[in-house]
């Protein structure tokens, strides 16, 4: 797994560039993954990306947008204003989590 | 007497319940299936129905049948799994107590969770499912007098079970209209809420390219917010809209509603357990096999197959006091229909992707894998008679639990 610098701290990334290592992610990396991807974080974007993380912590794996919707409350329709197009695959990777299940 | 009630019995439930009597002593251990219904369907037949291959009695048997004799079999619907009581409620029945539990209810499509999909002036009408036995045969009195136009193959959400079988789906209506001579007045378009064709790089760039040789356009990354019924139109959380006149589609496909509330389930009623031991996340004496779990492999009989292999081997240590040492990696085999007579095969688990090269064996085959051959179409045909005559009965088949990378072509990205 490449390693790569992101806001002055050392990570580990895959192909796709998502954090492999839940513990190396912090606010400040997730800033620089958002303007990577065009997404200006908000506080509604921050609403999502702590539920993201608080909820790998408990289950292992990231919440899929109908989880994001029925367990922490944030209509699909909503994540797909705010992560516009691939809102599964862009919540996921600025929360420095894995793309989530489901796509097999 | 100690007693397993096996909820489901279908292709899980009827395979591990074949399996546990070989190893159990039947004066130790008393064995009961609860099916709402008496009829097995052949579900991989849905794919055929529709465009006249096989009759709807070509793919039903009496369940009891498949089942062995010392197995007791409960005709009623589960209402309610009990999991702090170690009991199940049914209907029309006296509430039945077990030592372990095995839920094997699969999943089923939920065309009620999509507002406007199943609107009465729309449904069977030119909204179709082909994954229910009214279903597939209402698309194909439909098709049969179908005169043209735009048809739109649609998935809603996935998980689903059988996930090639929509694009199989694509490919063999281009091909049964053609033959029709109809292909001219229709367009084809296929929607999905994955990024590609199918879900993993190197079997979706296969696929993809399959779809365009064929005409068939992708419309990718479409989550569904409704169907409006008056336009006949697909609209996406992101506005975009599909018009269609006949529109196939694989509604959600969420697991048995009694399951809610129960504290085993997901979002989507599916048993959440151990990916290696299909063991309940919650309960130790609760499993969950085939479709009804929420491991992350593809919901379809093969895996049911080779999962529930493994688990019957586990739980003979189990109940022995041992640690169940062995972990399911995900093993998946799929035929993938592609129409004139052709086929291909995929095989795969959580770890690899479906790759290309030969299977069973390197070098041999005589199966091909990610491309398009005949005799994979043969074995997709060949796969009913192995069905009811080898995997429902627990009999082995020549593809061992585990996948094998003998034959397989690695990608060369690290
Ligand atoms: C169109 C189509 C094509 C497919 N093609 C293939 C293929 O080519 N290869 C392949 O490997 N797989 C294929 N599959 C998938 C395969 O059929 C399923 O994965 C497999 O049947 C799953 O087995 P199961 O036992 O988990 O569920 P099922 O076989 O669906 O059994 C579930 C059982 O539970 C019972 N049940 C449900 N709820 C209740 C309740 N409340 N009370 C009592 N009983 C209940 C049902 O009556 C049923 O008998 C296909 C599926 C479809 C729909």
């Amino acid at each position: 797994m490449p390693v790569i610098e992101i806001a002055g701290k050392q990570v580990h990334v895959n192909e796709e560039g998502f954090l492999t290592e839940y513990d190396e992610w912090s606010e400040d990396i997730a800033k620089v993954l958002a303007q990577q991807i065009d997404v200006d974080l908000t506080d509604e974007h921050w609403k999502v990306i702590n539920f993201l993380r608080d909820d790998y912590k408990t289950e292992g794996e990231s919440a899929t947008t109908r989880r994001v919707q029925t367990v922490g409350g944030i209509p699909v329709k909503q994540q797909f204003v705010l992560f516009p197009k691939k809102p599964a695959k862009k919540m996921a990777y600025i929360a420095g989590l894995p793309k989530p299940k489901g796509c097999v | 007497m100690k007693q397993i009630v096996i909820l489901g019995g279908g292709t899980a439930g009827t395979m591990v319940a074949n399996r546990l009597v070989k190893f159990l002593p039947s004066d130790q251990w008393r064995i009961t299936v609860v099916d709402q219904n008496n009829e097995h369907l052949y579900q991989p037949g849905l794919l055929l129905l529709p465009f006249g291959k096989y009759k709807p009695k070509d793919l039903m048997r009496e369940r009891r049948d498949f089942l062995p004799k010392q197995v007791e079999l409960i005709l009623s619907n589960v209402l309610a799994v009990e999991p702090a009581l170690n009991r199940v409620q049914l209907s029309g029945h006296e509430p039945v107590a077990y030592d372990y539990l095995i839920i094997a209810t699969g999943t089923s499509p939920r065309p009620d969770q999509t507002p406007g999909m199943d609107d009465p002036s729309i449904w069977r009408n030119s909204v179709f499912d082909f994954y229910t036995l009214d279903g597939a045969t209402a698309l194909r009195d439909r098709l049969a007098t179908w005169s043209g136009g735009r048809l739109v193959v649609h998935v809603t959400e996935m998980p689903i079970k059988c996930p090639v079988a929509p694009l199989e789906f694509a490919f063999l209506a281009d091909a049964f209209l053609e033959e029709r001579g109809l292909r001219d007045q229709v367009s084809i378009t296929y929607v999905t809420p994955l990024e590609g064709a199918f879900t993993k790089p190197v079997a979706s760039k296969q696929l993809g390219s399959m779809l365009e040789e064929r005409s068939i356009a992708l419309e990718p990354d479409f989550v569904i917010e409704r169907v409006d019924p008056e336009t006949k139109t697909l609209i996406s959380m992101d506005e975009r809209e599909v018009p269609f006149d006949l529109l196939v589609t694989v509604p959600l496909n969420m697991g048995a509603d009694f399951l809610a509330g129960s504290g085993l389930e997901d979002e989507l009623n599916y048993v959440k357990v151990d990916k290696g031991t299909m063991q309940s996340r919650s309960f130790d004496n609760v499993f969950a096999l085939g479709d009804a779990s929420d491991i992350p492999a593809s919901k379809a009989g093969s895996v049911a197959h080779f999962s529930a292999e493994i688990f019957t081997e586990n739980f003979v240590d189990l109940v022995q006091g041992k640690p169940m040492p062995r972990a399911f990696d995900g093993h998946a085999n799929c035929f993938i229909e592609s129409g004139k007579g052709k086929g291909l095969l995929i095989d795969f688990n959580y770890e690899t992707e479906p790759l290309t090269g030969k299977f069973p064996w390197a070098g041999i085959g005589p199966l091909s894998l990610l491309k398009e051959t005949r005799a994979n179409h043969l074995g997709k045909l060949a796969f009913r008679w192995i069905y009811w005559h080898l995997l429902l009965r627990g009999r082995p088949i020549p593809i061992p639990a585990l996948m094998s990378m003998s034959g397989k072509n690695p990608t060369t990205t690290n």
